[in-house]
């Protein structure tokens, strides 16, 4: 199938995007990577008459540490996620995360702005900002604003971003040295979306016990979801098999999946469990 | 303005011009304005791999990217990295190992084998080669023949350079 036939507009700044699509309407989509859009355009399941490509806007280009946080530019592809030392440096779970989103190819063009904002529930990016604790950069009509992960994703496919509105950067806080990270999924074919997955940030005192962590996993509902109870149970605890079965038994409050044909919410949940029980155990054999 | 705009791009080396409609994706610009049909179409919403072309060095769907979009790039198609001779090692070693029987996921396999190979140093184990070949579908051979033959490639270039057919059979790999 193909798209709609449709204008092209490439856009030279922010201002002349955000411009152009107020002018559309309505009618106007932007354009980064292109790998979940021009899908949507050839199955019109989205028909805009007039396509921004963002691509040629230096300013959402670069990776920096900035005011002292790490300035993830909107236009940096999954492919340098994977590569970029700074990236590798200080928000080692977004490289931790890299390979498991989409194959290879389809890394080499698509951006982790446009991932962002589109929020798919089931892709890894989203809930790696929240257990991160990053904050993700919007450019409108009004000038630039920031806003916490916690509060960025509303609902499915929904953000903070009002249409019309840019992401521009992710900025994270630089892991503080000795952190501890884990990330996996359970898909059923590598590159595939996953049927639950999570990412783990946190920290170990000397005497091994859990200082700080953030939990946030992804596929089990209509967004990215902290794991708040769980995370609960094992700060101030030392990451024993106690703990951890503590941390898998909040997990029933803490998320609510959805039931579909594919995977049933019951078996998400006991996903979720093995999941959680594997990456702590991940995290406390690094300590 | 859904009209069509000017498109300049190089393509296997030579630079092209053309006017094209925005929803043109670069598979069709290259199928249907070149003629270049080795740059397969089969979902044409990036599940399959078929049409896989380099795009400035780095393997890329051209059914995900409008022709628009590669203003100013290089863009290598299969054609392209056979003519040179770049895939010459992975074409026999396909024909070698018996990996493919229709062809119609052969240009894809054989970019994806490639971008992987021009990557990585040593041999790739046969799960990394696994995981590069898991955006390419193949309906026929199943994928074994296709990991052994992307083996085969990677072994002889890992010590000097791309060997013919002939020399992987006095190696003794059996058609
Ligand atoms: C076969 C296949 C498998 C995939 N598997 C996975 C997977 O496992 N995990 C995963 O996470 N993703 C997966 N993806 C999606 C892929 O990662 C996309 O690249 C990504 O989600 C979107 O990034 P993009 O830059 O290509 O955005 P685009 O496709 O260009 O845009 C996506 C949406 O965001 C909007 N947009 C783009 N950039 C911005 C911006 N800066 N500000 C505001 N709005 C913007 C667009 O208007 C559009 O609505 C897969 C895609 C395919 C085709
Ligand atoms: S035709 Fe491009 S991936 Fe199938
Ligand atoms: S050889 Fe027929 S699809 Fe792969």
């Amino acid at each position: 199938m193909k798209a709609r036939a449709f204008t092209y507009v490439r856009a030279r700044s922010l201002e002349e995007a955000v411009t152009r699509f107020g002018e559309a309407d309505g009618e106007a989509s932007y354009i980064s990577g292109g790998q979940s859009l021009v899908p949507a355009l050839a199955l019109r399941l989205q028909a805009p008459a007039v396509i921004i490509d963002l691509a040629g806007i230096a300013t959402l280009r670069g990776v920096m540490l900035e005011d002292g946080a790490l300035r993830i530019g909107a236009l940096t592809r999954h492919a340098d996620v994977l590569t970029h030392p700074l990236i590798g440096a200080h928000a080692p779970l977004l490289r931790e995360a890299a390979p498991h989103v989409a194959h290879p190819a389809i890394r080499n063009r698509g951006t982790i702005g446009g991932n962002i904002a589109l929020a798919d529930p089931a892709s890894e990016f989203p809930a790696m900002l929240l257990a991160i604790d990053a904050r993700v950069e919007i450019f409108g009509p009004a000038g630039f604003r920031q806003v916490p992960a916690d509060d960025y994703f509303l609902d499915l496919y929904q953000t903070a971003a009002e249409p019309g509105e840019i992401v521009t950067a992710i900025l994270v806080p630089p892991a503080p040295p000795g952190t501890v990270i884990a990330m996996d999924e359970l898909a059923r074919r590598r590159g595939d979306y996953a049927m639950v997955g999570a990412g783990l940030q946190g920290r170990f005192s000397t005497d091994r016990t859990v200082e700080a962590l953030r939990i946030a996993f992804f596929s089990v509902g209509a967004t990215p979801v902290r794991a708040k109870g769980a995370e609960t149970a094992v700060i101030g605890n030392a990451l024993d098999a106690v703990a951890i079965a503590k941390a898998q038994r909040a997990l029933d409050d803490d998320l609510d999946p959805m039931d579909d044909e594919e995977v049933p919410a019951a078996m998400r949940r006991h996903l979720a469990r093995v999941l959680l029980g594997r990456l702590l155990q991940r995290m406390r054999d690094k300590t | 303005m859904t009209a069509p705009v000017p498109v300049s791009l190089i393509v296997n080396g030579t630079e092209v011009s053309r006017l094209v409609a925005p929803r043109t994706t670069l598979a069709d610009f290259l199928r249907f304005d070149l003629e270049l049909t080795g740059t397969h179409t089969g979902c044409e919403m990036g599940a399959c791999g078929a049409c896989l072309v380099m795009m400035d060095g780095e393997a890329v769907h051209a059914c995900l990217v409008f022709a628009v979009q590669a203003v100013g790039s290089r863009i290598e198609t299969v054609e392209g990295l056979a003519e040179r001779g770049a895939i010459a090692d992975l074409q026999a070693a396909f024909h070698v190992r018996n990996a493919l029987q229709c062809g119609f996921c052969t240009p894809g396999m054989l970019v994806t084998a490639h971008a992987l190979l021009e990557r990585v140093d040593e041999v790739p184990s046969r799960e990394e080669i696994r995981d590069a070949l898991s955006g390419n579908y193949c309906r026929c051979t199943g994928y074994e023949a296709i990991v052994d033959a992307v083996t085969a490639a990677a072994q002889t270039r890992c010590c000097g350079g791309a060997r013919p057919a002939d020399a992987l059979q006095d190696e003794g790999v059996q058609p």
